[in-house]
């Protein structure tokens, strides 16, 4: 754990730091070994005197119970990991990348090309987010690319334009400065003094990222716009909402889908505090 | 006066650009482009009217053109199920979307700035580290889910509050004003608007701790230490007037991008509201409602947008805009 954390440039003392890198680690071995863990989330269960084994308790054969058409639920939970960890990191890495690539470039140049590419955010920020991951889910077809595409396209002003306003200093310091003067490219200051400096913030950008991506994927799900070829947390809750479990009571079959949406949400806040006590120390004390 | 001017320019460009987008989007879908304007249940006469209208047997930079001028004076067309007017559906949802927002995003700052400030005084505290952590994992929490055990609680459970809807069934009201007044209508509210807070307080909450603390370190606070103000004086009159600027940014910023957020409440609750009224367009592929309801979002959020930059200027003067 302490090289996971030294590897991941976190604080080795900060306990919310620690729990949320736990959460994650055993998040993604979850989703690693899922299929030993589950059996197949499709498969229609029967009771052994041959009805269909609906809507029931759980009990040591089905942990979790099973659903109304008599599917394993902890088989679904786990296998829906991996539609979770997928959207999360992939949504999460493009949006920091797009994010870094754009602030980088319009805090080191300005000028025109910063005027264009903060012009750029606004126009983003001013699009409905929700409302726009579900327009372009339904028309472009409901399949997890588009909602990682979605995602991007929405999210990456909060970070550019941090990182923009981060680099807008470093710039003005004395070791780029000597850089400019021993006669170094702009490619080389930014590669070698400006984006290490960086680092950190498109760290603390992506860990917050992974939850809303995650969020994002449950909520688009939910509403009906999400992929419905694989199973995933959002999708079990709109199952258990579409198929009256909230009045049946069945609690077993919609309270864990969404602890675990919490769990690695949550997880990311933690960790991007850890990120955050690094950048301004002075709340440490 | 100038970089007001200069705001005020980036918005329109802003809201230019969204129905820019919103135009080409509503392009996108698969097959015949007049389906974004005409179903084929629509009488002969009503398919003759929107195509003149919305110019869709033109070229495509006369049908953008037209586009705007409908925009600009509210015209969205028909909705393709209830054959009416786009924008009177719109109006007649959207005080039930404001009152829902208004609501629980008044409840959510008052509660985050309360205990935000709080939570900064007992800095350190156990109060601090349970606190912190509850918040965050409330934060994290889907809305949707908050929503439906609360729902699984309270309405079906214990069989205190309605499940859904924002009246009940044949209820007669005699204006706007008295059904979103009386009992009925508030007793639905309950749930949605909780559901909307617990999920919204986290923000206030956290902006106003963080403020707090920066904000006692200051000079003035110190001076006032020194002058042997007692503490409650110093928090509230010197400290907590100052904290306050950046949460009631925030707070228009937030108001803006509920509006759009609430989508998803308002499915769970079946709460007739501007969001619901998006995805039941969206699903049923009634694409001029689903663009009128995308553009009316998209217009609250911008300009909401406009009125936090304009209030941030104006609450700290240290801060202008070039």
């Amino acid at each position: 754990m302490p090289s996971l954390m030294r590897a991941l440039r976190l604080p080795q003392n900060d306990p919310l730091a620690i729990i949320g890198v736990t959460i994650y680690v055993v998040f993604l071995l979850v989703a690693l070994f899922a299929d030993v863990l589950a059996s197949d989330p499709f498969e229609i269960l029967f009771t052994e005197d041959g009805n269909l084994a609906a809507n029931l308790p759980p009990s040591l054969a089905y942990p979790l119970g099973t659903t109304n058409l008599g599917r394993d639920i902890f088989s679904q939970l786990v296998i829906g990991t991996r539609s979770a960890f997928l959207v999360g990191l992939t949504a999460a890495g493009a949006v920091v990348a797009l994010g870094t690539i754009v602030g980088l470039v319009s805090g080191y140049f300005g000028g025109l090309t910063d005027q264009i590419l903060m012009r750029l955010a606004d126009i983003a920020l001013g699009i409905p987010f929700l409302p726009f991951v579900i327009v372009l889910a339904a028309f472009l077809g409901p399949q997890t690319q588009n909602v990682v595409l979605a995602i991007t396209v929405l999210l990456w002003p909060n970070t550019a334009r941090v990182i923009r306003s981060q680099v807008l200093t470093l710039r003005e310091r004395g070791f780029v400065e000597a850089a400019r003067v021993a006669g170094s490219s702009d490619l080389r200051i930014i590669r070698v003094h400006i984006a290490p400096n960086i680092m950190p913030l498109s760290l603390l950008y992506g860990s917050i990222a992974i939850g809303w991506a995650i969020l994002t994927e449950a909520s688009i799900s939910f509403l009906g716009f999400g992929p419905s070829d694989s199973i995933s947390w959002g999708g079990m809750l709109q199952d258990a909402y579409a198929s009256q479990a909230l009045s049946r009571g069945s609690y077993y079959w919609f309270i864990p889908p969404g602890l675990c949406i919490v769990l690695v949400v949550v997880a990311g806040f933690f960790i991007s505090r850890g990120y955050e006590e690094i950048l301004f120390p002075k709340l440490k004390d | 006066m100038r970089s007001v001017a200069i705001r005020f320019a980036q918005m329109l460009l802003v809201l230019w650009a969204v129905a820019t987008i919103l135009f080409f989007l509503f392009r996108l879908m698969p097959g015949d482009p007049t389906l974004a304007y005409i179903d084929t249940t629509f009488t002969a006469e009503q398919q003759e009217e929107l195509m003149r209208q919305f110019g869709l047997d033109r070229s495509l930079a006369e049908q953008y053109l037209l586009y705007f001028a409908n925009v600009i004076q509210g015209e969205f067309g028909t909705s393709f199920r209830s054959k009416r007017p786009v924008f009177t559906i719109i109006f007649e949802v959207l005080p039930n979307t404001l009152a829902l927002t208004v609501l629980s995003i008044t409840i959510a700052y008052i509660f985050g700035v309360l205990v935000g400030a709080w939570l900064a005084w007992r800095r350190g505290s156990i109060a601090e580290a349970v606190g912190i952590p509850l918040v965050l994992t409330l934060r994290a929490a889907p809305e949707f889910w908050l929503g439906m055990v609360l729902l699984a609680i309270f309405a079906f459970g214990l069989g205190w509050l309605p499940s859904g809807g924002a009246n009940s069934a044949g209820m007669q009201f005699s204006s706007t004003f008295d059904r979103l007044t009386s009992p009925d209508f508030l007793r639905h509210l309950i749930l949605p608007a909780a559901t909307l807070a617990l999920y919204l307080q986290g923000l206030p909450l956290l902006l106003m701790r963080s403020n707090m603390l920066d904000v006692l370190q200051e000079d003035y606070v110190m001076m006032a230490r020194m002058k042997g103000l007692p503490e409650w004086r110093i928090l509230l009159l010197h400290a907590a007037r100052n904290a306050l600027l950046p949460v009631v940014t925030a707070f228009a910023l937030g108001l803006g991008a509920s509006v759009g957020g609430n989508v998803v409440v308002e499915t769970v609750f079946s709460w007739p509201g501007l969001g619901r009224v998006l995805v039941d367009a969206v699903a049923s592929s009634d694409y001029p409602l689903a663009q009128g309801a995308f553009m009316f979002i998209a217009l609250i959020l911008i300009v909401m947008n406009f009125v936090a930059d304009l209030l941030y200027t104006v609450l700290d003067p240290r801060v202008s805009h070039g």
